[in-house]
């Protein structure tokens, strides 16, 4: 067995389960020896300016060039450089990949690199015994290691000897290798975590060609530049290849059966989310339009959608998060699919015209890139406590329905399925994704257009109700039998001028109404409008005959999904059931509870789900807490949810 | 309704994208068939009607033509006209209008506002609205108190107004709308009075043809808690001595026989009000809302006095033709398709960087 081999609880994260991991192989031409893996989880840390994230991103894309299956967990600091060499300064990017289908970026790296000694701080409590350590020993000089608290170096005082240490000078070394270039030492520097990339790259058979051809169209400006990062990066490659210190590289094949034929890519949770915007545009066939003001995590999808103006698409960066909002409910009024991105902070501020988008019943999407609150909180990083404040913020009775994307390729369809519930039912509708679905990655099966759904809408043009006197009239507010949708007659429809508000008015015609008796008909038939709409029923994954059922929604599918796995791997049977849609919830929702003895919660704020579920079904649901702004490890979930059983 | 030509560009073809009316309209045509329920007396039933009579002359299609409002007596506003309208949330209303305006530009949009739901919660969507120059007509109608919560002092009331929640007077120096919007980069601002019809008439007509925001100050009268906050400009003894009435190109005299007049003092730069006399008449400034620099429609606006409203401008400040905002828009819009070809989607989805998985 080599470092590189996870526990067997570990291994049971794959569906397929075999374990390959630590098989040898002949040696390669190279001279060196070979193995295969199954999975590997790799982390690498740095400094903020370091360019881990980065780094990162290009490992992700060879490796899902590759074939394999992959999960990615970025880790950064809200500053934008923060004081360098410090533990707040710290940025990481974690990858799984492996030769089957997985679900999470992994619990605990198999590998760290650290470019500094405050990533080796930062992360070394994550890391494993045995696992590889690659530390760039440039920077383990006296100052560095002070200012982290190492009283002596961690490289020699025998508290690192539990791990397969690789001590590199990442630095000296991209330096030298980019001596003809008549850098100044300092921009030389800059290149080390291509240094970096490329000996990873060759530990893992990485292919090559796609970073060297990112580099020179990201700096085809700079080619002198462009060429410094590539003979970095191929330095790094070959010093992997020629030092005696890396004996061994690692073959993980590509994922091939763990995948239904098919196109593929790698795509984060925000790209998925704003195709699937651009996509529901386009089979509604009305243009998008998104009203935005910038906020982490949010703002990646209005940069995305910027640039897809040629789709019809018109993004608005306004000048605040309500007149973002305000923008976008401006030309839903007008026929268009109107959005607005933000976070739980911009949820708070849009509430009220939230309010207004529920009294005139229009579609509208409210895209809310979940982070760490209350107030500023954590902004880079993840958390599922906007459940309630989606569910109930706003004065009023204010039913809007909650969709929920489970991994980052799923923002896609649940982008779209929220768009179908805002243009069916005409209705703000709430998109709630987080920190980690928005920047963590996986392969995404690109699906045939000619398969999405169909979300044409129409719109009113002529009278729809004939009054007493037998005078054909508009009534905005006679709506759909079916449905309960009130007709959308757009501005420039002849014969159907009329004015809708935020005051209470008359059922049918649409008219100020203070009657009491009308405003208890109307806000009781907003609510059964939203109690209404058609959601498919959930799904209970229980093969064995549980009596415990795993309930999550949202992001929490990939952790909760593995934490299953083994359990089932270790002989215990659980069910699982996953929400995508938190309001109105599935019809079969309540059944299901009542299936089971047991139903275990578990979620990234303090139990809002377990809260709604309680409140509705009378469910003893137990609610499992984290709010620490990462998402579960599997391990932990196993833990306990097998706590759970056993009680 | 008549056939929309796409506007090729320059000035003079916005409007020329919304349709026009089939047959003559009246004003009968544009009036809704709700109640409406101001109180009595109120300047806001001039204004209404001012509009109203305006619309047939416009001769647009009144099925696109809309009125968004904030909140607030004036903000009803849109409920008494028959054509396409919504009464939002406080203070809101020009980003509303914003996404409705550059998502349509076949609709002629309209703002209705107040002193408090344009300058007070809503000032920062103002103020960026007139920045970008949205093509958006907004009817500021200041009346210099909070009328529908019942007379509390508002952003434009005077300095020490005694109010039900200012009982020992109010503290903040009021706004001036017309050097807000100025220092806002307006392209159009006006001023005119609820209770003068033809006047109000001729700013509407010249706001209306603005190609991009049209800010249209008009003072009105709140005869429940601020009654006669505006009699200075309306009483025809004082209004001769108070109102000096803009007219781009003709040199700004008021006053009886025109006896009063604005020059520039060559020391300070600024505008001052000074009797006119055969040496100074050529010194007489000639009004010039056209000009590039908005410097003089600035101090224009700084001529009136505050407390007593003494030597308030009405007329049209500035209208200058700069971009506009909802035309840059469609423009990048169809420079993207010129450059890449109208979007394809599974192209998209696709992109640059995939594999394939053969069963």
């Amino acid at each position: 067995m080599t470092s590189q081999v996870s526990s067997p609880a570990e291994q049971a994260d794959g569906a397929g389960g075999a374990v390959v991991g630590g098989q040898r192989t002949p040696e390669s031409p190279g001279g060196k020896e070979v193995r295969r893996l199954d999975r590997v989880i790799i982390r690498f840390a740095g400094d903020s300016g370091d360019g881990m994230q980065l780094t990162g991103d290009r490992f992700t894309s060879e490796t899902a060039s590759f074939g394999n299956d992959l999960s990615t967990l970025p880790n950064f600091p809200a500053e934008i450089r923060a004081p360098a060499g410090t533990l707040p300064g710290v940025s990481s990017f974690q990858l799984h990949f492996a030769d089957h289908d997985i679900l999470t970026p992994g619990d605990a790296p198999n590998v760290l690199v650290a470019m500094n000694p405050a990533a080796l701080k930062a992360n070394i409590a994550d890391v494993p015994r045995g696992a590889d350590i690659i530390i760039n020993t440039d920077e383990f000089t006296k100052r560095p290691m002070a200012k982290v608290g190492y009283a002596t170096s961690p490289l020699e005082d025998g508290s690192l000897d539990a791990y397969n240490l690789h001590p590199v000078p990442l630095t000296t070394l991209t330096v030298e290798a980019l001596k003809d270039f008549g850098l100044s030492r300092k921009e030389a520097e800059r290149s080390k975590n291509m240094f970096a990339l490329g000996l990873l790259s060759w530990m893992y058979h990485r292919p090559t060609g796609g970073t060297e051809s990112f580099l020179r169209q990201k700096f085809a400006k700079k080619p002198e530049i462009a060429e410094a990062n590539i003979v970095a990066f191929r330095a790094g490659w070959n010093f992997g290849e020629t030092t005696e210190d890396f004996a061994v590289s690692y073959e993980v094949a590509p994922a091939t059966r763990a995948f239904p034929t098919g196109t593929y890519r790698n795509i984060s949770g925000n790209l998925a989310l704003s195709y699937g915007l651009v996509a529901a545009s386009q089979q509604a066939d009305l243009p998008l339009y998104l009203g935005s003001y910038p906020i982490t995590p949010a703002s990646d999808i209005l940069h995305e959608l910027s640039k897809h103006k040629n789709f019809g698409v018109r993004t608005f960066q306004a000048e605040d998060e309500i007149a973002g909002i305000g923008a976008a409910l401006g030309a839903a009024f007008g026929g268009a699919l109107g959005v607005t991105t933000t976070s739980g902070p911009g949820v708070a501020l849009k509430s009220e015209a939230i309010g207004l988008a529920v009294s005139l019943e229009l579609p509208l999407m409210i895209v809310d890139i979940q982070r760490g609150g209350p107030s500023t909180g954590l902004p880079t990083k993840t958390e599922q406590a906007d459940l309630l404040q989606a569910m109930f913020g706003r004065n009023g009775e204010a039913p809007v329905p909650i969709v929920a994307p489970r991994t980052p390729a799923d923002c896609f369809d649940a982008a779209l399925d929220a768009a179908r519930i805002a243009l069916t039912y005409r209705t703000p509708v709430f998109l709630l994704s987080d920190g980690y679905l928005a920047n963590g990655s996986e392969p995404w099966r690109v699906p045939e257009v000619a398969d999405l759904p169909d979300l044409k809408v129409k719109f009113a043009t002529g009278a729809n109700h004939t009054l007493a006197d037998g005078t054909e009239v508009f009534w905005p507010y006679k709506r759909d039998p079916e449905t309960l949708a009130r007709p959308w007659a757009i501005p420039g429809t002849p014969g159907l001028e009329h004015r809708i508000g935020g005051i209470e008015k008359q059922d049918g015609s649409g008219n100020i109404s203070y009657d009491p008796a009308n405003h208890d008909l109307m806000v009781r038939t907003r609510q059964a409008k939203v109690d209404g709409i058609r959601v498919p029923d959930v799904d209970v994954d229980d093969p064995d005959g549980a009596t415990t059922l795993v309930l999550g929604w949202g992001s929490t599918y990939g952790p909760i999904t593995a934490a299953v796995r083994r359990l089932r791997g270790a002989g215990l049977p659980i069910a699982q059931a996953h929400l995508r849609h938190l309001n109105p919830f599935p019809r079969n929702l309540g059944e299901v509870l009542e299936r089971y003895e047991k139903v275990v919660v578990p979620e990234m704020n303090l139990g809002q789900l377990a809260t709604l579920i309680r409140a509705k079904y009378l469910v003893d649901a137990q609610s499992y807490n984290q709010v620490n702004g990462m998402p579960f490890k599997a391990e932990q979930l196993a833990t306990v949810l097998k706590e759970a059983i056993d009680d | 309704m008549t056939e929309v030509t796409e506007a090729t560009d320059g000035a003079r073809t916005l409007l020329s994208l919304v349709p026009k009316a089939e047959s003559k309209q009246s004003m009968k045509d544009f009036k809704s068939d709700q109640e409406v329920r101001w109180c009595p007396g109120c300047g806001d039933y001039a204004v209404l009607a001012a509009v109203q009579g305006f619309m047939p002359e416009f001769g647009l299609a009144k099925e696109n033509i809309v009125f968004v409002s904030g909140i607030g007596c004036s903000s009803r506003f849109p409920y008494y006209m028959n054509t396409y309208g919504m009464h939002s949330i406080h203070g809101r209303a020009p980003a509303i209008a914003t996404g409705l305006a550059t998502s349509r530009r076949d609709l002629s949009v309209w703002v209705v506002t107040g002193d408090g739901d344009a300058l007070s919660i809503g000032g920062n969507h103002l103020i960026h609205a007139l920045r970008r120059n949205v093509n958006l007509k907004i009817l500021l109608f200041n009346n210099r108190i909070y009328g529908l919560t019942k007379g509390q002092y508002s952003p434009t009331s005077e300095v020490g107004k005694i109010t039900k929640s200012t009982p020992m007077g109010s503290l903040d120096a009021p706004f001036n709308p017309v050097s807000l919007a100025i220092g806002a980069e307006a392209s159009f601002v006006a001023r005119t009075v609820d209770s003068d019809r033809k006047h109000l008439t001729e700013v509407l007509r010249q706001a209306a043809d603005h190609q991009g925001t049209a800010l249209v100050e008009i003072y009105q009268n709140c005869n429940i808690f601020n009654d006669g906050a505006f009699e200075v400009l309306k009483d025809k003894d004082q209004a001769q001595e108070a109102v000096i009435r803009l007219e781009d190109g003709q040199p700004i005299r008021f006053g009886a026989d025109g006896a009063k007049g604005v020059v520039r003092n060559p020391a300070t730069g600024d505008l001052e009000v000074v009797p006119v006399t055969t040496a100074n008449e050529a010194q007489i400034l000639v009004h010039d809302a056209r000009n590039s620099s908005a410097t003089t429609a600035f101090a224009l606006s700084r001529l009136a006095d505050p407390d007593t409203l003494h030597h308030t401008p009405i007329g049209v400040f500035r209208s200058v033709e700069r971009p506009v905002y909802d035309t840059l828009m469609a423009d990048q819009l169809d420079a993207a398709i010129d450059r890449s070809g109208k979007g394809d989607l599974g192209a998209l989805l696709t992109g640059n960087d995939t594999w394939t998985v053969v069963g």
